[in-house]
């Protein structure tokens, strides 16, 4: 029987690792050719800005101002613009977030939190253009009126378009963090008698502050990367900013507004390097987000 | 009675056919053209006399479809050299050197004045050539400083590729500086929708955008409008021009002749843009 049995399982067996072998191949080369691309964007982007690097301009780049028609290329007032822009809309969204999160996880779960939840999740589907069409319409004349300096559009208006925007994804993210503390701390503050702003800063946010810095983190990550918003509502200009109300340029809409320049020109070069910067500031974040998720996983394994 | 209404069906019919074959004349040459896809983009001075052409060949022969985008001149001239697209506009002429490397071939069909504009709530409604540099470049911050109420002065301007600004920067401003604190904006509609909604603004535009929105600045006394440009008065002038790689030909060709027609010339002329013929 055993001998029998033999040749057909021999048969079986390198035909089955055959297949077997395909299959880890195909999906092997497919997941070496994903990670690949983003190593081949890096070195295409750097490859292309190499006349940058050997003509000495690399640090003049990061000095002067940006002024074509005398031949400087810098791009400090646009990666100082894109700072402001995203972190001015990260702390703009922080508290509206938190406690818009905390109402869905804690004060109402029930029927008004589901909807909330649901209204948030449908906000992450709106197509960034919709934010930017209604900054410039209702809000930058809101902004000008205001304060009366500037035409409104400014880092302010851009940051305030940019954190309702990255707004739903932060809740998304706090609520999922939320919901990973231990049910029974909850159940014990309730047994303590403790009331929900005590159950809120002392167990829930102790115990899920990892995950929300992920979440902080990939939503800044988020703002760093829009185009439109920026491009439409910010103004643009290529001055250092000096306040929230000074029109100000992203590197992602200077890529923009720049890529339509001439392709031998020096200033089509420089965006390359726009876009290093822009990538290595993004690739930052996200290794910070990682990192933070794995101190997480480990601290739950020991809680 | 049955007589009566037969004929006068049948003299509607032929007036009507004929009303039909008027409207058409310089559409025929896009009779029996076989189904395929026009691409144009760049200038965006270009934007409304393409989009009423192409609405006009498309009612007209719905095989054809022209698909039309912006972008600026630079972006017009380079895609339609790259082969992305078979009609690039420019608010410019391209220069020698882009003519010799994509081997262009440029179709001038409209004249075109490039002409500073304000909301029309800014009593202001003249300024000299210094004025104008001055504001720019960001020596003048104030209305008051030019003869206006006390309120800052918000300058607009264009990205590198526009021909607009390419044209407004050289003969308006005569090459002196655009500050780095003005706006950026991305096309002549764009440029008009800001300065609309912002009354301490100054951009410029294409003359064939300007409509009671905004106010056109007469420049060292000149008002910009199709006279003054036409007759040479008023300086801040320009030629629209349709670029195509080699020699036009095809459903290029076909929509530059229309261009070229009188009905083409007319409606350029309804668009606010100066005819060539």
């Amino acid at each position: 029987m055993f001998f029998y049995m033999k040749p057909n399982y021999k048969s079986n067996w390198p035909n089955g690792s055959y297949k077997e072998k395909i299959i880890k191949f195909i999906f092997l080369t497919s997941s070496i050719l994903s990670a690949s691309i983003v190593v081949f964007i890096l070195g295409f982007m750097i490859i292309l800005a190499f006349p940058v690097f050997i003509n000495g301009l690399f640090f003049d780049m990061l000095s002067m101002p940006w002024s074509p028609d005398h031949g400087m290329f810098g791009i400090l007032p646009m990666i100082a613009g894109t700072f402001c822009i995203a972190g001015l809309a990260v702390i703009i969204s922080l508290p509206i977030s938190l406690g818009c999160s905390c109402f869905i996880f804690l004060v109402n779960p029930g029927k008004s939190g589901k909807f909330l939840k649901k209204i948030v999740e449908a906000m992450t589907a709106v197509p960034t253009v919709i934010y930017g069409f209604t900054g410039i319409f209702l809000l930058v004349p809101l902004i000008r009126n205001l304060f009366h300096k500037g035409s409104g559009m400014c880092i302010l208006s851009a940051a305030i378009m940019l954190g309702l925007l990255i707004t739903p994804t932060m809740i998304l993210f706090f609520i999922q963090s939320f919901s990973l503390v231990p049910e029974n701390y909850l159940n014990a503050v309730d047994a303590l008698g403790g009331n929900i702003s005590q159950k809120f800063f002392y167990i829930v946010i102790p115990n899920s502050w990892k995950g929300m810095i992920t979440g902080l983190i990939l939503s800044f990550g988020r703002a760093l990367g829009d185009t439109l918003i920026s491009l439409m509502i910010s103004g643009n200009s290529t001055a250092f900013p000096d306040s929230v109300m000074d029109s100000a340029r992203t590197l992602t809409a200077h890529i923009a507004l720049v890529i339509a320049a001439d392709f031998d020109s020096i200033e089509f070069k420089t965006i390359f390097l726009s876009g290093i910067c822009l990538y290595l500031m993004t690739a930052t974040g996200v290794i910070l987000a990682r990192v933070s998720v794995k101190g997480k996983i480990f601290n739950n394994g020991h809680d | 009675m049955k007589n009566y209404r037969l004929k006068s069906i049948v003299l509607m019919a032929i007036f009507l056919l004929q009303a039909g074959v008027c409207h058409a004349a310089g559409l025929d040459m896009f009779k029996g053209v076989k189904p395929q896809v026009l691409r144009i983009s760049g200038g965006t001075a270009h934007i409304p006399v393409m989009k009423e052409a192409a609405k006009r060949i498309m009612k007209f022969n719905p095989d054809i479809q022209i698909i039309i985008a912006g972008g600026g001149s630079g972006t017009g001239i380079r895609q339609v050299g790259e082969g992305l697209v078979d009609i690039g506009n420019s608010g410019r002429r391209p220069t020698k050197r882009e003519i010799k490397k994509y081997g262009l071939k440029m179709y001038k069909w409209a004249m075109d004045g490039v002409a500073a504009i304000t909301n029309p709530q800014n009593k202001i409604r003249a300024l000299s050539t210094k004025q104008l540099q001055n504001i720019f470049s960001g020596k003048i911050v104030n209305w008051n400083q030019v003869g206006g109420d006390d309120n800052p002065i918000d300058v607009y301007t264009r990205d590198e590729s526009s021909g607009t600004r390419a044209v407004f920067w050289k003969k308006a401003l005569k090459k002196s500086d655009i500050t780095t604190r003005a706006n950026v904006v991305v096309s002549n509609g764009a440029m008009k929708t800001a300065i609309r909604n912002d009354p301490f603004g100054i951009g410029y535009v294409s003359v064939g955008f300007i409509d009671k929105n905004v106010t056109a600045i007469a420049l060292d006394g000149v008002k910009p409008d199709m006279n003054s440009v036409k007759n040479g008065q008023y300086k801040v002038a320009r030629g629209l021009y349709s670029n195509t790689k080699g020699v036009a030909k095809g459903l290029a060709k076909k929509l530059i002749d229309y261009l070229m027609s009188p009905e083409g010339q007319k409606l350029v002329f309804h668009k606010g843009f100066i005819p060539v013929r």
